[in-house]
């Protein structure tokens, strides 16, 4: 069996509310500034030489994970290991193997250049300077970055930015890549880029294993080995994308598209309805629901409390199941 | 998974690494000369002109003597208060902004000494400002005339690098403090800036403040917290010596032992806040974190 690049056993983490003199009540709950839990119970073991995702909304307490591992946040309790080191005692030795990029990452000087910047990094890692230079170099031209080696790095455009965050994070040759939601907010050839080294970075190189966090289903099916779905702080499932989507089998996944509905709540009460979410198509009035359905007789009922509600049925689709609907057959909402 | 780093060679590097943003890219616009060369002279021609105005029509040897040493005197200033600035802007607030920036994540993250960091940001900022500080050096000399007495070189030496590197602790010490006080950074650095620059006699000898009075000497003593003053106070023995003596607050010697106590103790208490504010860094979770 493969050594554990990252395990953690009953992982929790609860952030407490500042003191503070003059406090602001907050409307949502009343004026009541309780602890938040982040993370609860978190069981998790990465293999070296894995790919490894955290799949889960905003707020699931995949952030909070990361930052645990590497180092910058203790735990409020529970153990969390990386390379087999104590993240609360052995923060030395866990530091010089690891290495985090996050999305939308502003780090850095201005007034450098890109290559200058990089190397900067590198050099807190002890990387011997030509070594580092020589690393830089190599992937700024598989980054597709080598044309601005010598832009000054407030020039970048916020594309180029994230592939010389990329750079930064490799360039110090890390056992262990924490990635939180690398490719936010990119476009389709950045994002394409950066998947595509990080998959074959850890198919190539040896023991090389990265945790990747994402809200993006698509990308989390294609890179990862295994997935880890998380939401409100726990962890719901730990499987390959194929043995997550295989679970749906025996499900049905259909898609339709309506005018809007007046009481969509009433879709959980229908028999053989599993689950369901509703997105709003952002470029047109429809609404789009996608329902997970235990029995497919189910679909007469949810057609005739379309048409109860005076909707009309634009798009009606049975599908495949996608990492999207595992997700919401366990959490019951969609991930957007 | 075997990885092996010399901590030595590695905070070397690091030193380095962060020294160079300051030695390479702060000197990269042009724009530094006015700003930081030739603006600063504007403060100090105003000080040369009241004290030229003094000495109008008396030309005696003495008097001569008396306004060289005056004039010399707000120079010296004026290279400390590059100094200062750099300490006080680019050292005690640097940790907040580079919060700000987004960086100082991934600084915590890194295998470094957070002294390194400090440390490197300090010999980069020493290097950046001496460049400056030498603009106004050489203006003294050749656009106000001021002739310095270099009778022991070494002494001064001596007392300007331990000056520099009590005021550099001090930065470091700040450093911490200031992530910790969050936003009020910028302000806590803009209270500092003026009274500093009275009590620590950046525009006159700080020997003039305990003939006075009682309060005269307090001031003098409370403002020799600051290295600048003792240091500055130290040089300008040394470079005037005919003309200090009638405004010397401790003599030479015992200021920079003063100065090595007080390097000595900033370092120390550096490594502490430093320690404290990763500990509070990784209980809390904030700080580190941006616009938190």
């Amino acid at each position: 069996m493969a050594e554990l690049a990252v395990e953690t056993r009953d992982l929790t983490r609860v952030f407490t509310q500042r003191r503070r003199i003059f406090r602001r009540r907050n409307a949502e709950n009343g004026g009541a500034e309780g602890p938040v839990t982040a993370l609860n119970g978190v069981g998790i073991e990465i293999r070296q030489g894995e790919l490894f995702g955290l799949l889960g909304p905003n707020g699931a307490g995949k952030t909070t994970l990361i930052k645990i591992l590497a180092t910058l946040l203790l735990p409020t309790s529970g153990v969390a290991k990386v390379a087999g080191f104590d993240v609360t005692r052995d923060t030395f030795q866990i530091r010089t193997r690891i290495n985090m990029v996050s999305g939308g990452e502003t780090s850095g000087y201005g007034l450098l250049t890109t290559r200058e910047n990089i190397w900067m990094f590198s050099q807190f890692y002890g990387v011997q300077s030509k070594v580092a230079k020589e690393r830089v170099d190599a992937l700024l031209h598989t980054f597709g970055l080598w044309e601005k080696r010598n832009a000054k790095v407030r020039t970048l455009s916020s594309g180029q930015r994230q592939k010389m965050n990329m750079i930064r994070g490799f360039v110090t040759d890390p056992s262990i890549f924490f990635l939180d939601e690398p490719t936010l907010g990119l476009d389709v050839n950045a994002s394409r880029v950066i998947r595509e080294y990080v998959k074959n970075w850890v198919q190539t190189e040896e023991d090389k294993t990265v945790l990747l966090t994402t809200h993006y289903m698509m990308e989390a099916d294609e890179m990862c080995d295994r997935l880890a779905i998380i939401n409100n702080g726990q962890i719901l499932a730990v499987d390959t994308p194929a043995n997550l989507k295989r679970r749906l089998k025996k499900d049905t996944t259909f898609r339709i598209e309506v005018d809007p509905l007046k009481d969509v709540a009433v879709f959980k009460a229908i028999r053989g309805v599993k689950n369901f979410s509703l997105t709003s198509d952002g470029g047109s009035s429809l609404a789009k629901l996608t329902f997970i359905l235990e029995d497919e007789a189910a679909v007469s009922d949810i057609v005739s409390e379309v048409v109860r509600q005076g909707s009309r049925i634009h798009y009606l689709q049975k599908s495949e199941p996608t990492l999207e609907d595992v997700f919401i057959s366990m959490v019951g909402r969609s991930l957007e | 998974m075997t990885t092996t780093v010399n901590p030595v060679t590695l905070n070397l590097r690091a030193v380095w690494g962060r020294a160079y943003v300051r030695i390479v890219g702060a000197n990269r616009e042009p724009s530094w000369i006015f700003f930081d060369g030739i603006l600063p002279l504007l403060g100090i021609a105003a000080y040369v002109f009241i004290y030229e105005g003094f000495f109008r029509g008396i030309s005696t040897p003495e008097a001569r003597a008396a306004l060289n040493a005056l004039v010399g005197f707000v120079v010296l200033g004026g290279v400390m208060i590059a100094f200062w600035m750099n300490v006080l802007w680019s050292m005690a607030s640097q940790l907040y902004w580079e919060k700000e920036m987004g960086n100082l994540q991934l600084y915590m993250m890194a295998p470094m000494s957070r002294l390194a960091l400090l440390g490197g940001m300090a010999i980069g900022g020493i290097f950046m400002t001496s460049v400056r500080a030498l603009v106004t050096l050489i203006a003294g000399i050749y656009v106000f005339g001021v002739h310095f007495t270099l009778a022991n070189p070494l002494l001064l030496l001596a007392v300007f690098f331990v000056t520099l590197i009590a005021l550099y602790g001090m930065g470091m010490m700040f450093a911490s403090l200031y992530l910790l006080w969050g936003r009020e950074a910028y302000h806590m650095s803009a209270l500092l800036e003026e009274p500093i620059f009275l009590v620590s006699g950046f525009y006159f000898p700080i020997g003039a403040f305990p003939q006075v009075g009682a309060w005269g000497r307090a001031i003098a003593i409370g403002g020799s917290i600051i290295p600048a003053t003792l240091g500055l106070d130290a040089l300008r023995q040394i470079l005037f010596p005919a003309t200090t003596a009638s405004f010397q607050f401790l003599d030479v010697q015992t200021e920079l032992l003063l100065l090595v106590v007080l390097a000595v103790v900033f370092l120390i208490l550096a490594r502490h806040t430093l320690g404290y504010m990763e500990m509070l860094a990784r209980r809390e979770g904030r700080l580190t974190a941006r616009h938190q």
